[in-house]
């Protein structure tokens, strides 16, 4: 049974002129259809404008869908009253590290959503330790997040959500605005989470590298989903990828190019490993 | 350049008044500040001066700092002085022109200047000893029975923190913007007052659209996770009053009450 | 035409608790036509080098020169040398500002002096060569995607026609696409105007792509100064600052460790391509 269903999902924009009548009217979700597995690591690809975000921000009910359904955990997410149970079953991390944070102290903003939940103070403390601990951030619960570097920023933030104990992390691209090193701070922290804790993982991003030791990638273009398979299966159709404005890692490139200038090497190379062996047979 | 602006002057340090509720040294602050009008002699002075002094040899912050407030009011504390001097009746000592200097005038303006002098070293104790965080919390619970006639306490608080860990961040901000527009040519020093306006045009809209960006993000951030307001909501870091705060009362309204015997016996 | 650094040293709160060296001894000529990288991590101290180019911020001790002229000489007209050195810094948000692109984008050349019709003029001529369609002139700038409000950035600092062109991380958020397309464009522009361009990046795949020559800023020094290839060889030196070369790098080294004759100084793909091909031809595995 899957955590997060959605059934002939669609999603509209629209821009209302100055007396209220819609203007133009743009579909950024188009007929999805998702199953995604408990504990799985997911990752959604997609060029800027894909519609991706949009997808996101569905899967915890921050809008909700023109049409079709989606389900979290089995609960309908147009269903108002199951709404705060939906936001705490699949929590999201966003693309700014600096707007998503609230307090002024990192442990007073991990205890955040505890609060705003209702979760006994006892318990908060013991939550946002917890949260601290499993994303590395003990070291700074006294600090203030303007002083900590973009990743930090973002291990808190996650730190915010796995303090409300959900089941799903959704993640839009949370490394767009970081430096490689923040970037690699970040997904170490996330696929942590998902093998030591089982928690679902749905990566939204547009840099190639990261997705690769996923369970499964779809990506987005023109708010459908056009590709849908193991990295493996992906990062083989190169010339399929570049029509979707992405590219693949510099190492499936050169065995692409290799592969195509006819040495007998197989597409969907993904690590430098996987070609060396391959070469070096 | 501009980030060097602190907001919220707190000096942070290990003492008594530190860890004191800020509940007890908002109210503490309230009661000097009455009893600083309700001192009127030179004994009365002195009782508040001891007490002042006492205050913050405890709360370890150096003096120093705690004069610093006093430079932003040191123009409204010259008028004060100047004008209480010349314009009040009496007993005339001095007279130069249509300026007369009197004695009742001399004495009322030392008045207002002590008043005056306490009033900020007092608050400035406050604000030196509280971290900005506290004195909204400590706000929101002192105000709470304001709930009562539909004033929205809790969200005002929270605006409140909001602003203060955005503050130094749109600081940062405008420091970057500046810095792009002078790239650009532009010029936010010269020209006159009309002239100066229309430049900053091009700092203040990015700022602006930044600003409602970034509230429109922190908003959705927010509701991600759970937050609907303030019904049954939880603190991480509920206000509770421990012994030493009893003891601060009880010294706050022995103080008070020596201020109003002060007054009533006409020391 | 060239910037000369001599001996520059910037400290942030001098004499305070809170001293920060960001920038120690840096010494640094950059001629004409270059162009150049500047790669380090966040904190390197490469955002506070690319501001003394343009006399955003003043070194705490040592010279710059522009022409062979101190530019923070007394008289020295600052404001000219910004047109001359353009930097573009890493968000077009912290810029746009006008109700359409084409007015946006004169608001440089109109600080120059120059009038209405003039600065659209080079407007129009900027725009069209950061590659923006005119259709989208009287477009609000708000409204453009990720990557053309970034072109819009660029053309408001190229409007102003300077000899030298510093970008601050062009194509942060942008997807591969876009970032392909923005960097193209760039390399367009240097040829087709000749301009001086200093890019600073944290990609390092971009930086093997189109720059000529590296520097590698770390702890406020500059501590390698070289053509990207001889750069990149010092990977495990890049590696200990946090940094990494190009992943061509890693695996052409790792070829070379398991016998593979191959160039282990390729950092690109293409390099790296012709490189392995060959290196299997005379192994004879690619026989076919």
């Amino acid at each position: 049974m899957g955590i997060i269903k959605a059934f002939k999902l669609g999603f509209d924009y629209f821009k209302y002129d100055e007396d209220g009548n819609v203007q133009e009217m743009q579909r950024a979700v188009d007929d999805i259809n998702l199953d995604i597995e408990a504990g799985s690591f997911v990752a959604i690809l997609g060029h800027n404008g894909s519609g991706k975000s949009t997808l996101a921000k569905q899967l915890n009910a921050l809008l909700l869908p023109s049409e079709g359904t989606i389900w979290v955990d089995d609960m309908d997410t147009s269903k108002e009253q199951e709404l705060w149970k939906i936001r705490q079953k699949a929590g999201m991390v966003f693309q700014n590290p600096d707007n998503q944070i609230i307090g002024t102290v990192v442990e007073e903003d991990v205890g955040f959503g505890p609060e705003n939940m209702g979760v006994p103070t006892e318990d908060i403390w013991k939550r946002v330790g917890d949260s601290l601990r499993k994303t590395g951030m003990t070291a700074y619960r006294h600090h203030s997040p303007n002083k900590l570097s973009g990743g930090q920023k973002q291990r808190v933030a996650i730190a915010g959500v796995m303090a409300m104990r959900p089941q799903c992390i959704v993640l839009d691209e949370p490394t767009a605005m970081l430096d490689p090193n923040g970037r690699h701070e970040v997904l170490e922290a996330v696929s942590e989470l998902n093998k030591k804790e089982n928690v679902t993982v749905i990566l939204i991003t547009h840099y190639m590298e990261e997705v690769i030791h996923a369970d499964k990638v779809y990506v987005m273009d023109s708010g459908k989903i056009v590709m849908q398979g193991t990295p493996r299966e992906i990062f083989s159709q190169v010339e399929r990828l570049k029509e979707y404005r992405l590219d693949v890692p510099q190492v499936t490139l050169l065995a692409h190019e290799l592969h195509e200038a006819g040495v007998d090497i197989p597409e969907g190379i993904l690590t430098t490993e996987e070609l060396v062996s391959a070469l070096c047979q | 350049m501009i980030r060097d602006i602190t907001i919220g002057q707190y000096y942070p340090a290990d003492s008594l008044i530190h860890k004191l509720d800020p509940r007890t040294k908002l109210l503490g602050t309230l009661m000097f500040i009455v009893s600083v009008f309700a001192f009127h002699t030179f004994w009365g002075y002195l009782v508040a001066t001891v007490f002042l002094g006492s205050v913050i040899l405890i709360s370890k912050v150096p003096v120093k700092f705690i004069f610093k407030g006093l430079k932003a009011i040191f123009v409204l504390l010259l008028f004060t002085i100047v004008f209480n001097i010349i314009l009040t009746p009496g007993e005339v000592l001095w007279r130069w022109g249509f300026i007369k200097v009197t004695k009742e005038g001399l004495v009322l303006a030392g008045r207002m200047a002590i008043r005056l002098i306490y009033l900020v070293i007092g608050s400035s104790i406050m604000t030196l000893t509280t971290t900005p965080n506290q004195l909204t919390d400590g706000l929101e619970r002192q105000l709470r029975p304001l709930n009562k006639i539909h004033v929205p306490v809790h969200e005002i608080a929270m605006m409140m923190s909001i602003a203060l860990r955005f503050i130094p961040i749109l600081l940062e901000e405008t420091d970057k913007i500046m810095k792009a527009q002078i790239a650009r040519g532009a010029d936010f020093e010269n020209g006159n007052l009309i002239q100066k306006a229309k430049n900053m045009v091009p700092l203040l809209v990015p700022l602006f659209i930044s600003a409602f960006r970034r509230a429109n993000d922190l908003a959705m951030a927010m509701e991600a996770r759970c937050y609907h307001g303030g019904d049954d909501r939880t603190q991480m870091k509920p206000l509770k009053y421990a012994g030493r705060d009893y003891a601060a009362y009880g010294i706050l309204t022995g103080y008070l009450a020596i201020a109003i015997l002060f007054r009533v016996v006409g020391i | 035409m060239s910037i000369e650094l001599k001996n520059v040293t910037y400290t942030y709160s001098p004499e305070t608790a809170y001293e920060i060296h960001a920038l120690k001894n840096i010494n640094l000529v950059i001629p004409d036509g270059q162009f150049m990288g500047i790669i380090g991590h966040t904190g390197s101290g490469k955002s506070t080098l690319i501001q003394h180019f343009n006399a955003l911020i003043r070194p705490t001790s040592g010279t710059i020169l522009y022409n062979g002229e101190d530019i923070w000489e007394e008289k020295y007209d600052r404001r000219k040398l910004r047109s001359e050195v353009g930097l573009v810094f890493q968000y077009p948000e912290h810029q746009l500002f006008e109700s359409d692109v084409l007015s946006d984008v004169c608001f440089g050349p109109m600080n120059q002096g120059l009038s209405r019709e003039e600065a659209e003029k080079e407007a129009r001529k900027a725009l069209a060569h950061v590659g923006f369609k005119e259709e989208y002139f009287s477009k609000s700038p708000f409204e453009l995607s990720g990557g053309q409000k970034k072109r819009v950035a660029i053309a408001g600092v190229l409007a102003m026609n300077p000899k030298i062109l510093i970008l601050d991380e062009p194509t942060a958020g942008l997807d591969p696409k876009g970032r392909d397309d923005i960097l193209d464009q760039i390399q367009l522009l240097h040829k087709m105007r000749g301009i001086t361009i200093i890019l600073v990046s944290h990609s390092m795949e971009d930086i093997a792509k189109y720059v000529e020559r590296l520097v590698v800023m770390n702890h406020g020094e500059a501590v390698f100064d070289d053509t990207p290839r001889k750069v990149f060889s010092h990977y495990q030196e890049l590696e200990k600052m946090g940094l990494a070369a190009p992943q061509i790098t890693y695996i052409m080294h790792a070829l070379k460790e398991k016998g593979l004759d191959v160039d282990v100084n390729a950092i690109t793909v293409e390099e790296a391509k012709d490189s392995i091909l060959k290196a299997l031809k005379k192994g004879g595995k690619a026989d076919d």
